[in-house]
């Protein structure tokens, strides 16, 4: 074992310890009763169940701290940044999987942040909670870094199966639990959809190293295996960001979900699955980009007019956001399917962006929470702008965002996702992302006219603290790098350049 | 020495059996079965490449395979154990309170 390699994975070995530990929290806080308490002078113990629930959170946000940190350090230690791989071509350090890492812990804290008051008003233990999250985190870092197909999917799986059991947390609520268990069957069935792909790509290229599969490519003319492979591959991953054929679960999960987990999973576990999308499309299976695109070119379209198309229909809001996330899935393949510098900035560009407003629209969601599952009729948002008007101005931010109207980040992340794809000579495509953005922004607006046009309820609204914060930082996010992109794209460029040069290498076989 | 295509025809016949398993059956645990029976079929492929190969990148992907689908059967049937709790059936059919 080389120490250099531990150095690498240091992140992830403290959230894993991290999260464990969580696992224990109640039981390592215990604290001794004093000798004279018996069992029948338990009538101090909701309010101590409650104190310690409380710790769980910032126990978690520290660990999130020091996760961070300690990524931070390790990132500035590791030379040159171009790609330190250790443990033998398993893991790689490189500034594409340092970004999304520090998007997925700062998506992870806001999730943190969010999920505070339904836990405190739910009877479900908080530490084991919070564990499960921070198992998902380090599952989507290993997914950042993974350059080996076993480490990808052992990352994969542990996101995947931290985000079932997180679905289905409302054991007491029925939907929840429908929402875990559609969740689960087709997650797995598509795991093993995803795995058969790799196993026939081991096939041909007797590797399952992504840097000796390109190698092994490069040299090859055409192959049905690998062709079916490939596509095997890709349903999987296609399942994983839910991208149109193989969207049918979004909707009922994400309606099913606690909320604060809907965030999780149309956030995060979105982003880790562009980022191994990404990797594993650019970094190996670029020399066949003649045989995929078509048919990712397909799928794109398909997510983008079904999934804006079915979401105007829509009253539930969790359900409306499942339909337009589906069609954001399309716009981000957009990059994956143009194969070029501008592609794979617009891919990380358009994650962060799409995170951040998503966030902020689920943070004003739960200020209209009034109990397990209220505040997601778009009824619900009648008179927001009387009730608050700051949070239904942020709302209307957030919309615009995700609709891609120019003074807000959402904007940035559309031109360089639309320009690769004209660039790349899919005008077509182009042309149904823009139309699909316009008619997305048909059904964002009937949020709009419902909180600035229509007389309100008078529902209470529960703005709390971390609520607040939540939204602010999404509110600056997108504003910021809406007014001041540039900061975000120098960022974008080192980190993607690699990548980039991997797309252009030309092909030798064909 | 039995050659590597037949193993990988029978692990083919394996996954798509699965797949019908699950697009037809209606019991969850059934489903489930037709699932992991599309995983060793998985990594029955692995093994014959491994062997064709002669190297050990595959073998070692089956038993993270193996861990991994145990993990997975312990949080599937948790979940049916708690959907059976609320209506007392694992008939995936039943499960319909979402639609659109």
């Amino acid at each position: 074992m080389n120490w250099n390699d531990v150095a690498v994975l240091l992140p992830e070995i403290i959230v894993t310890i991290g999260a464990s530990l969580l696992l224990l929290g109640p039981f390592l806080r215990r604290k001794p009763r004093p000798a004279g308490m018996s069992l029948g002078l338990g009538a101090g113990q909701p309010a101590e169940v409650s104190t310690g629930d409380e710790s769980a959170k910032w126990w978690m946000l520290a660990l999130l701290v020091i996760t961070a940190i300690s990524l931070i350090g390790v990132s500035w230690a590791a030379e040159g940044l171009a790609l330190s791989a250790g443990f033998s071509q398993m893991f790689a350090l490189d500034a594409f999987s340092i970004f999304f890492k520090l998007l997925f812990i700062v998506v992870i804290a806001m999730v943190a942040l969010l999920s505070d008051d339904f836990l405190r008003e739910s009877r479900y233990s908080a530490w084991e909670y919070y564990s499960l999250l921070g198992f998902a985190l380090c599952g989507m870092m290993f997914m950042a870094s993974g350059v080996n197909l076993i480490t990808i999917w052992v990352g994969l799986e542990l996101m995947s199966l931290s985000s079932y059991i997180l679905a289905g947390y409302y054991k007491n609520e029925e939907k929840s639990t429908e929402a875990a268990m559609k969740y689960f069957i087709l997650g797995a069935v598509s795991s093993a959809i995803l795995l058969y792909g790799i196993s026939l790509i081991y096939g041909v290229c007797g590797s399952l190293n992504l840097m000796d599969i390109e190698k092994s490519l490069s040299t090859l003319i055409s192959n049905d295996a690998l062709m079916f492979g490939i596509m095997l591959l890709a349903a999987g991953l296609c399942f994983k960001v839910a991208a149109a054929p193989f969207h049918v679960w979004t909707p009922d999960v994400y309606v099913g979900a606690p909320t604060p987990i809907t965030a999780f999973l149309s956030t995060a576990s979105k982003a880790a699955a562009f980022a191994i999308f990404a990797r594993i499309f650019y970094s190996a299976l670029h020399d066949f980009h003649l045989d995929w695109s078509n048919v990712l070119a397909t799928v794109s379209a398909l997510s983008m007019i079904v999934g804006n198309l079915a979401a105007i229909t829509q009253t539930n809001i969790k359900r409306l956001l499942a339909y337009s996330s589906i069609g954001h899935a399309g716009y981000v393949l957009l990059g994956i399917i143009s194969l070029s510098d501008w592609g794979i900035r617009g891919i990380l560009i358009y994650t962060t962006v799409y995170v951040f407003a998503t966030l902020g629209i689920w943070a004003t969601i739960l200020m209209m929470r009034r109990h397990e599952y209220a505040g997601e009729e778009i009824d619900d948002f009648e008179g927001l702008s009387k009730r608050a008007p700051f949070w239904a101005f942020a709302m209307v931010i957030f919309l615009l965002s995700l609709g891609g109207i120019p003074p807000t980040a959402g904007f940035i992340g559309k031109y360089y996702l639309f320009s690769a794809a004209i660039e790349a000579g899919y005008g077509w495509l182009a042309i149904i992302a823009v139309v699909m953005s316009a008619v997305s922004i048909f059904y964002y607006f009937k949020i709009v006219v419902a909180m600035y046009l229509r007389e309100g309820k008078e529902a209470d609204m529960v703005i709390t603290r971390p609520l607040q914060v939540v939204g602010a930082v999404a509110l600056a996010v997108t504003l910021i790098f809406g007014v001041l992109p540039a900061p975000l794209i120098t960022q974008v460029e080192q980190s993607s350049h690699w990548m980039a040069t991997r797309a252009a290498v030309p092909h030798v076989g064909r | 020495m039995i050659p590597t295509t037949w193993f990988l025809i029978l692990g083919a016949i394996l996954f798509s059996i699965g797949v019908c398993g699950v697009l037809t059956r209606r019991n969850g645990i059934t489903i489930f079965m037709s699932i992991e029976l599309m995983v060793n079929a998985v990594n029955l492929t692995f093994l014959a490449y491994a062997r064709q190969f002669n190297q050990l990148h595959g073998l070692i992907f089956v038993f993270f395979i193996m861990a991994i689908a145990a993990a997975e059967a312990a949080v599937g049937l948790a979940i049916f154990i708690s959907l059976f709790h609320h209506r007392e059936t694992i008939d995936v059919d039943e499960a319909n309170l979402m639609h659109w």
